[in-house]
């Protein structure tokens, strides 16, 4: 049949829901015969104890296969996904898995829905489906009431003149069906998706964990590609070019007799590749400090206060080593405090202090210039901050107009 | 005088061996780690070994390890390190076993070939070759206090002694007279409470064991 595009997406959209409410009919039943136990042996005595271990025993099997049943149901049928629980850590004995679901608030919401809601939803259901049939004979009754035998046409429709008023009815009743399927199945997947999966506070913390974990993942993969470009330029450009110097070094001193103009050149070639060596230097050494890894803070920061140009005094003190993302950050936080104290404050001495204060790292930068540093302001700082509370770190800033400048991050080494 | 080298770039290499061979070093043979440099001073027992910091397996300090090791067995082999980066911390490491006939420069200071081989070959008779990069290290490494009292122009000349230059050399480097830097010398040691001496890596150790003592 061919449906006119207007009506394509209605009507398309009302057999999905139909279809999802049929669907659901059964399944909602599957706990009943609960009730008729419970009902049977309430009102004609019976074998009391056998009944309610059979329930028992329908109900420990039923919830978590109507439940899958149901969450089938949604994915198929309508597209929704109900949140799935996080997977329980592994028990050896299976017992302990049956009395961690039995304690589960998740598994009382759910036997709620099967066993108190399902029935009231099978009867909604079946009362949406029962309206396709009743508005099609409606809607049609004026032209087959014609062809019954005149007896039962009287004994159904009492006057002809009723029958533009049922073919009307029938109408109507076949264009709210879209509409009425279409609530229900919205107020049945919001039913569902609020007893059946886990509950707003407990995914919102399946969430808070997820974020939390896939946040350490990303500091870790941004670390090791760090480490992966330090390696590559150290074993790849950075001997290239050192070998170039060297080469332009030994053509100079075993060449005595060349032109002036060749020597100058060389000269010139010589000091270019040196200078070059320089500047990957620094670059490299910037993005993470072989010396970090193998020897700790200490050890990499010596290196690094060595190289400003302006007398640096430095403090550590660590009794043990902390975590690799945790040195890597300290690390640059000093890295970049150190430029930006070489590069704007105009000081003529700074003090890099690391120590260990209870679970945290606290470091500790501070110069005598003129002050006025903004983190705001496109300095290095506002990625600083950045750095430091991807650790859940706190980064200060305290730089009064005439200074002095401290800069003091402090990160959890314990989590 | 022989020498053997320890380098993993092939590439470099190549550039160490012609080095050592325009100072008039025999290279005996090149490796590419530490494992096979310990073996191959144990077969050559040579005057010198040249070695890189970083090395395989580790690619971090296996140069290190692998210096100490060979100046603790065999005292007669000196070692000059060579890296991209110097570390105060391996160099205290390298230090600690003597500071006589050991060497640790950054690689670029190859290129300026007469130097370098000049610094090799104090090592090799015994002396010491520090890049001024590690003294600026050490120097860090103690409180500024005494340092404090040292002019600039002091200071630059310790650096430049701790490198285990004379005082001719000294002189060159800072482009001064041999007589100031003799009086630089006597104001440093005065200042630091160091009784003075006359031979050179006498003065080197002397520099170092204050840089060791207070350091950290």
């Amino acid at each position: 049949m061919k449906i006119p595009p207007g009506l394509r997406r209605p009507v398309l959209r009302a057999r999905r829901d139909t279809g999802f409410l049929a669907a659901g009919v059964l399944p909602h039943l599957g706990l009943v015969p609960v009730w008729s136990w419970g009902a049977t042996t309430s009102v004609q005595g019976g074998n009391r104890p056998l009944g309610l271990a059979a329930s028992a025993a329908v109900i420990l099997l039923g919830v978590p296969v109507l439940t899958a049943v149901q969450r089938a149901r949604h994915r198929v049928l309508l597209g929704v996904f109900l949140p799935r629980p996080a997977p329980a850590p592994e028990r050896r004995w299976p017992g302990a898995a049956v009395a961690r679901w039995l304690r589960a608030p998740r598994t009382w919401r759910q036997l709620g829905y099967h066993l108190l809601l399902g029935p009231v939803l099978a009867v909604s259901e079946l009362l949406v489906l029962m309206a396709l049939p009743v508005g099609l004979a409606g809607a049609t009754c004026s032209a087959w009431a014609w062809g019954l035998p005149v007896e039962v046409r009287q004994e159904w429709f009492d006057y002809t003149t009723q029958l533009p008023g049922y073919t009307l009815g029938g109408l109507l009743l076949l264009c709210a069906l879209p509409w009425v399927a279409g609530a229900a199945a919205r107020g049945e997947s919001r039913a569902a998706m609020a007893l059946l999966g886990p509950s707003p506070a407990q995914q919102l913390r399946e969430r808070v964990d997820e974020l939390d974990q896939s946040r350490t993942d990303l500091i870790e993969a941004v670390d090791a590609e760090r480490r992966r470009i330090e390696r590559d330029l150290h074993d790849g450009t950075q001997q290239r070019l050192v070998s170039l110097a060297v080469n332009l070094g030994l053509a100079m001193a075993t060449q005595p007799d060349l032109s002036p103009g060749a020597r100058e050149a060389l000269a010139a070639a010589h000091l270019e590749a040196k200078q070059a060596i320089e500047e990957l230097n620094d670059l490299v050494r910037g993005l993470h400090p072989a010396v970090l890894e193998d020897r700790g803070l200490d050890a990499a920061l010596s290196g690094l206060a060595a190289r400003t140009p302006l007398p640096v005094r430095l403090r550590v003190d660590l009794a043990e080593r902390a975590a690799p993302a945790v040195e890597s950050v300290a690390y640059f936080v000093v890295s970049e405090a150190l430029t930006n104290v070489t590069k704007h404050a105009r000081a003529t001495r700074a003090e890099v202090t690391v120590r260990r204060v209870g679970k945290v790292l606290r470091v500790n930068i501070t110069d005598d210039g003129l002050g006025g540093a903004d983190a705001r302001a496109g300095t290095g700082l506002g990625g600083l901050a950045k750095r430091v509370g991807s650790l859940d770190g706190t980064l200060q800033v305290s730089s009064p107009v005439g200074g002095p400048t401290t800069v003091t991050a402090e990160l959890p080494c314990e989590r | 005088m022989r020498a053997v080298i320890a380098e993993d770039s092939v590439l470099l290499r190549v550039g160490l061996v012609k080095v050592l061979e325009m100072g008039g070093f025999e290279v005996a043979t090149e490796v590419g780690d530490g494992e096979a440099l310990l073996a191959a001073v144990a077969e050559h027992r040579p005057e010198l070994a040249l070695v890189d910091v970083r090395m395989p397996p580790g690619f971090t300090d296996e140069g290190v390890r692998a210096a100490v090791e060979i100046r603790r067995r065999w005292p007669g082999t000196a070692v000059v390190l060579l890296s991209q980066y110097v570390e105060e911390r391996y160099a205290a490491e390298l230090l600690s076993t003597n500071a006589g006939g050991v060497g640790y420069l950054l690689k670029q200071r190859v290129a300026d070939v007469a130097e370098f081989v000049a610094a090799v070959r104090r090592v090799a008779e015994g002396g010491t070759a520090l890049d001024p990069q590690v003294v600026s290290q050490l120097l860090l490494r103690r409180d500024l206090d005494p340092l404090e009292r040292l002019t600039p122009r002091e200071r630059d000349v310790l650096g430049v002694m701790a490198e285990g230059r004379s005082n001719a050399g000294i002189a060159q480097a800072l482009t001064v007279g041999e007589s100031a830097v003799a009086k630089h010398i006597n104001n440093i040691f005065a200042k630091l409470d160091l009784p003075t001496a006359d031979a050179d890596h006498r003065r080197v150790l002397a520099v170092l064991r204050f840089l060791a003592a207070s350091g950290t």
